[in-house]
């Protein structure tokens, strides 16, 4: 059973859209990075994304490769990742997912990748440069080890290829709300609802929209039609400026319990 | 070709998107739709008589093609017994075989209606051409560049400013070429409606690797063909530089299904690839995913982009393409690094011996046929006098002339120390300005 479908579903039963938030994996440093991550569990987070500090993040925009960069610099090594994702899901409920750029997997291999996650309490990953068409290798793995795989789904994605990711997908798919890189933005395009739609249309049971979302208002105003929203930058700029405190104010905030 | 591999057996015209277990398309889905638009038109427009005719009307009238192959005897006769021929891409227009690629993709571009042309550069060679084809054809071009590399290759940057294209330097990771093409493809996720990513080389996500080759080919076909009618027979040995491996691809191709030509790749090998201060992602051995494709990758031991050295800007990149990591595994090419001392006596050896100025880049090559020649005559002087070997002399150096006045130390110390006191007493008349509250 899916870990992540059964905390987006749990949402849906309280008459509310999920709500994931993202933050980098031991960004500051591991140990406030374990404590935001709860505490964003605690102001209303559904499920969490772990994000994993990669060298080539070409879907971030300059807040997330800023914080990453700094992860990267002080030496942090994947061991760490599975350490956090253990802490995290050890204290809270939220579904935890890691957020992973291929090569890293690719580098440890996958197998041992997802049994690694598998032990550490994670419900699976989300793989932002993996479409479908290259995933055989980590469906087997995550399969093995039952996680789930969340693949994105793009404004300029056509219905056959809505279809192979909705299949591929366990947990949710992965709406991306606009054609760029993640950042927070003032206004959430029409295209997320179009995704949207698309994706039901093309089978997928849950579909969550990310991208420049950043305040309440674009939370309600996507949770109005996806299954979840997904909030990314607006949570690393509260973790950097004012810590785990920080985050959980904003988490309370974008969840609607401030 | 009568002298070509079995039917079945070629290593000719690859089409992508693996080559053996390298390549694919490992990129964000968002891109997906513009890398089916690319595939289908470029597709289409090779098959499309009137495309090719403007494309090779353009190789012709615009870049001045064919390039001329010829013989260095002065450099040779300093290596040992091989004759070695030039493949002189560095005559084209802009300097350099990359007008090859952008011309190609540039009408491309214009096909599919996109307004606006962007791409990485390195050394500034790529920029330098893509800011010459959207000046050409009337596009909008932005060009990104590692910061380290606006500095390393200024006068470039000046020049794409005056093509009229925007330089960005990039401040991330290394600020060299791989994170110029991460920033890239950033502003291609978001812009990609009006925008056509001019990619440089032979790697990231297909159709790339295949469409970048296929557009360069016409280097090898020449090579080929100018052998034959100048020397009625082949090379022994095809050398040239490998960074992302374009000029490599391009000269390599048509002698794929020539088993007695030996085809041979140089890397840059930086302080050694010891030190780990290199560029020699081959050499190096580990296979890994960057910018959308598998290949030989410089990684650690989790799975990080290892930055790489290399004295040429345009060698300075971690990875390979695809189809050169598939020809090393196969046997096919070998590949060697070079370190950049070895490519500075041979950069200086040409320049001195045959008057030609080459492209650092270019001058690894240089070094791999040097290192060939000697060798062969080691063995067997009188067997070494009757080969010859093929360098694509890939790009002028005129850009490098900073680097390699630095390298050589050759500027004038006496005006140097002038130099640095006139400035001295500058600072020394201000600070006093300042003191006395006088406006500069």
């Amino acid at each position: 059973m899916s870990i992540t479908a059964d905390a987006v579903e749990a949402a849906r039963a309280e008459g509310r859209s999920a709500f994931i938030g993202y933050l980098p994996a031991g960004y500051p440093d591991k140990e406030a990075s374990i404590a935001a991550a709860i505490a964003l569990a605690e102001n209303g987070a559904d499920v969490l994304e772990i994000g994993i500090p990669y060298s080539d993040p070409v879907m971030d925009g300059p807040v997330i490769q800023q914080a990453t960069t700094e992860v990267l610099a002080r030496g942090f090594r994947m061991d760490e990742v599975f350490e956090i994702v253990a802490a995290v899901s050890a204290a809270t409920d939220a579904a935890v997912l890691v957020m992973t750029y291929w090569n890293l997997i690719d580098r440890m291999g996958p197998a041992v990748f997802a049994r690694r996650l598998a032990e550490a309490g994670g419900a699976g990953a989300i793989t932002p440069d993996l479409t479908p068409d290259e995933a055989e290798a980590w469906i087997a793995a995550a399969d093995a080890h039952d996680l789930d795989r969340v693949f994105l789904a793009a404004p300029t994605s056509t219905p056959e290829r809505m279809r192979r990711i909705a299949e591929s997908s366990r947990g949710f798919v992965y709406g991306v709300s606009l054609m760029g890189v993640t950042g927070a933005r003032t206004e959430v395009s029409d295209a997320a609802e179009r995704v949207v739609s698309a994706a039901h249309e093309a089978g997928a049971e849950r579909v969550c929209v990310g991208l420049g979302v950043s305040t309440r208002a674009h939370v309600e105003e996507i949770g109005a039609y996806a299954d979840g929203v997904i909030v990314g930058t607006a949570l690393v700029a509260a973790l950097r400026d004012g810590g785990p405190e920080a985050v959980a104010a904003k988490a309370a905030e974008l969840s609607g319990r401030g | 070709m009568t002298d070509s591999a079995a039917a079945g057996s070629s290593h000719r015209g690859a089409e992508g998107p693996y080559y053996g277990p390298y390549g694919g398309r490992w990129m964000p889905e968002s891109l997906i739709a513009a890398l089916d638009e690319v595939e289908q038109t470029f597709g289409e427009a090779r098959e499309d008589e009137e495309f090719v005719a403007e494309y090779q009307r353009l190789c012709r009238d615009y870049t001045g093609r064919p390039s001329l192959l010829a013989e260095v005897p002065r450099f040779a006769a300093e290596q040992g017994a091989a004759r070695i021929l030039l493949k002189r891409e560095d005559l084209n227009h802009t300097g350099s075989h990359k007008i090859n690629n952008v011309l190609g993709q540039a009408l491309l571009a214009r096909r599919m209606g996109k307004t606006r042309l962007i791409a990485e550069t390195g050394a500034g060679q790529h920029g330098v051409a893509t800011a010459t084809a959207a000046a050409l054809m009337g596009m909008e071009c932005m060009i990104y560049m590692g910061a380290e590399d606006t500095r390393r290759q200024a006068l470039n940057v000046a020049r794409m400013r005056l093509l009229g294209a925007e330089v960005v330097p990039v401040e991330h990771g290394a600020k060299t070429l791989k994170d110029a093409i991460n920033e890239a493809l950033r502003d291609w996720v978001a812009t990609v409606e009006n925008t056509h990513y001019l990619l440089g080389t032979v790697t990231g996500p297909h159709p790339f690797p295949s469409m970048v080759r296929w557009f360069h080919q016409v280097i090898g076909e020449e090579a080929r063909e100018q052998m034959l009618a100048q020397e009625g027979r082949l090379p022994d040995a095809v050398a040239a530089c490998v960074g992302g491996g374009s000029n490599a691809m391009g000269i390599f191709h048509a002698f794929l299904d020539d088993a007695e030509v030996a085809l041979h790749g140089y890397e840059a090998g930086g302080d050694g690839v010891e030190t780990g201060r290199h560029a020699a992602a081959i050499t190096l051995g580990r296979s890994g995913v960057l910018h959308g494709a598998r290949s030989y990758l410089m990684q650690d031991e989790d799975g990080q982009t290892l930055d790489s050295h290399s004295i040429s800007a345009g060698l300075d990149y971690p990875s390979v393409g695809p189809e050169h990591a598939h020809l090393a595994d196969s046997g096919r090419a070998v590949y060697e690094p070079v370190t950049d001392a070895e490519c500075m006596t041979a950069f200086e050896t040409l320049c001195r011996t045959e008057g030609i100025i080459p492209a650092i880049e270019s001058a690894h090559a240089l070094a791999g046929a040097a290192r060939l020649s000697a060798a062969w005559t080691a063995e067997d002087p009188e067997a070494a006098a009757e080969r010859i070997i093929v360098v694509s002399l890939s790009g002028r150096g005129d850009k490098d002339v900073g680097t390699a006045a630095e390298w050589f130390d050759l500027l004038d110390e006496q005006q140097e120390r002038q130099e640095r006191q006139e400035r001295q007493e500058r600072l020394d008349e201000d600070e006093q300005g300042d003191e006395t509250g006088v406006q500069a």
